[in-house]
């Protein structure tokens, strides 16, 4: 294509406005913060907060329900988009109300820039979710994780938080290396980087279906190394142990929604054609998953370590749901399939949330509260939360009647209707490994005498908040309906 | 073999020889002179590709202004050498194996089915063809949403590098002098009371 045959569209800026909304009030809160005074940076996080807010109501007006293209097919907006999207405000937001205390009583990290790269943060995964071009996820995953890797290390003066993040920083840039190389490699063989026009070449058969297949195999190690998804976990335990507890729990739960939105878009909207070659590797990531992370969580003293191996196990059993999609080159459940694993993250997000927000309901200055024996004897401190708490763990383990059993099962409902009945109860028996440790966390609330007696001093804010998430995880699991349709819909009017 | 062929080969002979150096080399400077071969005979291969803009970009930025940069950090730490390399030679065989093993594997995935058909359909462009028009008309075109948002991320990376390393205000010993007119005896000596301790 030369110049002047070159036809340029100018983009609709208003499908983005979110993002735009997003990028402006970042760098205004930059500037802002500026002029305000230690004392009173409340400021910035209210503004912070409003923030999202405001990005919530644009992303909702601005919903077209409908597949449309924008900046040159750089950006896609669609139903599912903006739910992950929406979902992905309201998790950031309780993220930082979780976070509000702990966040004050360490002056190393009371500072603006843990509210600005918190955005930066949310505007990379914005990106990642309605990106339709490698290069917009590959920016997106970027921004993203930069900010990431500065607010691990945010406490600079942590040696363990430091090392967390020099090495989520080394691992991470390998982990783009592999992606950018399987991205070329996939270029090559098809000639587009646009991801619609990407599943058009492939279905039209216009591809070196070599190329694309040694191409693939390095996207896939890039996404799994984002996922954090056996072999490619390694650095899930050490970054979550690190980290202060307030950007762990940021890093466990917002994340994972994008990382869900990329795998949909790169895998599922652009190389479905190839679904049975990328289908078999997820399978054996998802397997070795469930098995590493279920086993070496029973290990675990800390209980930061512990969720860490115990989101590996997740995110292995997320993927089942995208093994299942299509089966003989037959696509009939591939709506059912991919929706029971969208369902699967947004509640596993809601739940690991609550969790890491626990830890620090109970956290204090100079005391972090993250070994599973600072839980003991919980139930005498506080009956309610030690109750909220073990809602919460019920729901990880998948016990009925809390969401995380329905999540489960919706999975395995889809893993059972696509044929694979021997993985369905590899899933079950490494789900039932993995009940042994978080009944264990229950065991020590409930039966062990407690060892620390101080009361447990929360603002009201947070502790209504525990409590609505806590509820939240419990009344999902009765009426999942809903969320379950609203995944179903989003997909049906987006793929 | 055409020249520009041979020319070609001749690039990436060097290119891969100054990378592997990069990566074995114990002198760190030597790594990053090594480094700066390696940009340079990459943005020779560019020029093969009739991308000029870009090849010279890469040699001014890179080489001109990284590396230089690189280099002043590399001479300005006081890097202790051996204990940088201590355990490289000792996993030197294992990973040679191991990085042997995956390129014979994936060259030979690709030789199988790619390199004995590969098509020379490399679009050839007019004389008239600008390089840098046509990168700065795509770049605030078609490319202006990853454009506009790479910026972003070099805006993080800024916010990032003061976050981890501005460390407030330097302790000035300058004293003031209102703060010197109020002060009060108590404020320079104070008397603690404490038990005598025995010696042991």
């Amino acid at each position: 294509m030369t110049l002047a045959e070159m036809q340029f569209v100018p983009p609709d800026l208003r499908l983005a406005s979110a993002e735009i909304f997003m990028l402006a009030m970042a760098c205004l809160i930059l500037i802002v913060d500026l002029f305000v005074k230690d004392k009173r940076r409340t400021v910035t996080y209210v503004l912070t907060q409003l923030t999202l807010v405001g990005a919530t109501v644009v992303t909702i007006l601005m919903t077209t329900g409908q597949i449309v293209y924008t900046f040159s097919g750089m950006y896609v907006g669609d139903l599912m988009g903006d739910l992950l999207k929406v979902f992905l405000y309201i998790t950031v937001m309780v993220v930082l109300f979780y976070s509000r205390g702990y966040v004050l009583d360490r002056p190393q990290m009371a500072r603006g820039e843990y509210y600005t790269l918190t955005l930066f943060a949310t505007l990379g995964m914005m990106v990642m979710i309605s990106a339709n071009h490698f290069l917009t996820i590959y920016i997106g995953i970027e921004l993203l994780s930069l900010s990431l890797y500065a607010m691990v290390a945010l406490n600079r003066d942590s040696v363990s938080a430091t090392e967390a993040a020099m090495k989520y920083f080394v691992l991470g840039a390998l982990a783009s290396g592999l992606l950018l190389y399987g991205m070329s490699m996939i270029y090559g063989a098809t000639g587009t980087l646009e991801i619609s026009g990407l599943a058009e070449r492939l279905f039209s058969g216009q591809a070196n279906r070599t190329i694309l297949g040694f191409g693939l195999v390095f996207l896939v190690s890039g996404i799994a190394f984002k996922l954090g998804v056996v072999p490619f976990h390694m650095w899930i335990p050490d970054v979550y142990h690190g980290a202060p507890t307030a950007v762990t729990l940021f890093i466990a739960s917002a994340p994972k929604l994008a990382a869900f939105a990329i795998v949909m878009r790169l895998l599922v909207n652009g190389l479905l054609v190839a679904s049975q070659d990328w289908q078999l590797m997820l399978l054996i990531l998802s397997v070795l998953s469930m098995a590493v992370g279920n086993f070496a969580a029973i290990a675990q003293t800390n209980l930061k370590r512990m969720l860490a191996y115990s989101a590996i196990s997740h995110m292995g059993f997320m993927l089942l749901g995208m093994v299942t999609g299509v089966v003989g080159g037959d696509a009939r459940y591939a709506l059912n399939a991919y929706s029971s694993s969208m369902f699967y993250i947004l509640t596993y997000v809601l739940t690991s949330a609550g969790t890491f927000g626990m830890i620090m309901l109970l956290a204090r200055a100079g005391f972090e509260s993250d070994e599973i024996s600072d839980f003991a004897g919980l139930n005498k401190r506080s009956p309610w939360f030690a109750a909220m708490m073990m809602m919460m763990m019920f729901s990880l383990a998948g016990i009925p009647f809390f969401v995380g059993f329905f999540a489960k099962f919706s999975v395995l409902q889809a893993v059972v209707a696509a044929g694979y009945l021997w993985l369905a109860i590899a899933a079950v028996f490494f789900s039932l490994v993995g009940a042994y440790y978080y009944l264990r966390v229950v065991k020590v609330m409930y039966f062990d005498p407690p060892v620390h007696t101080s009361r447990i001093e929360a603002p009201m804010d947070v502790k209504i908040l525990m409590s609505a998430n806590g509820l939240a995880v419990a009344l999902l699991g009765v009426f999942p309906q809903t969320l379950m349709s609203l995944c179903a819909l989003s997909l049906l009017r987006s793929l | 073999m055409e020249f520009k062929t041979f020319v070609f080969y001749f690039l990436a002979t060097i290119l891969v020889y100054a990378s592997l150096r990069v990566v074995t080399l114990r002198n760190p400077v030597h790594a990053a002179l090594h480094l700066v071969l390696a940009f340079f005979s990459a943005s020779g291969v560019w020029v093969l590709l009739q991308a000029e803009f870009l090849a010279i970009a890469l040699v001014l930025v890179y080489v001109g202004a990284v590396m230089v940069l690189f280099l002043f950090v590399v001479m300005l730490l006081d890097i202790n050498l051996d204990r940088l390399r201590e355990g490289f030679w000792s996993y030197l065989p294992l990973g040679a194996i191991v990085a042997l093993l995956m390129v014979a594997e994936m060259s030979l995935v690709l030789w199988v089915s790619y390199l004995d058909r590969v098509e020379n359909d490399v679009p050839q462009a007019e004389a008239t063809y600008s390089n840098v028009q046509a990168v700065g008309r795509l770049m605030f075109t078609e490319y202006v949403y990853p454009f506009e948002l790479a910026s972003v991320v070099l805006l993080v990376g800024i916010v990032a590098a003061v976050a981890l390393t501005l460390r407030g205000k330097r302790k000035s010993k300058s004293v003031s002098p209102a703060e010197q007119v109020f002060v009060k005896a108590k404020d320079r000596v104070r008397v603690l009371k404490m038990t005598a301790e025995k010696r042991d």
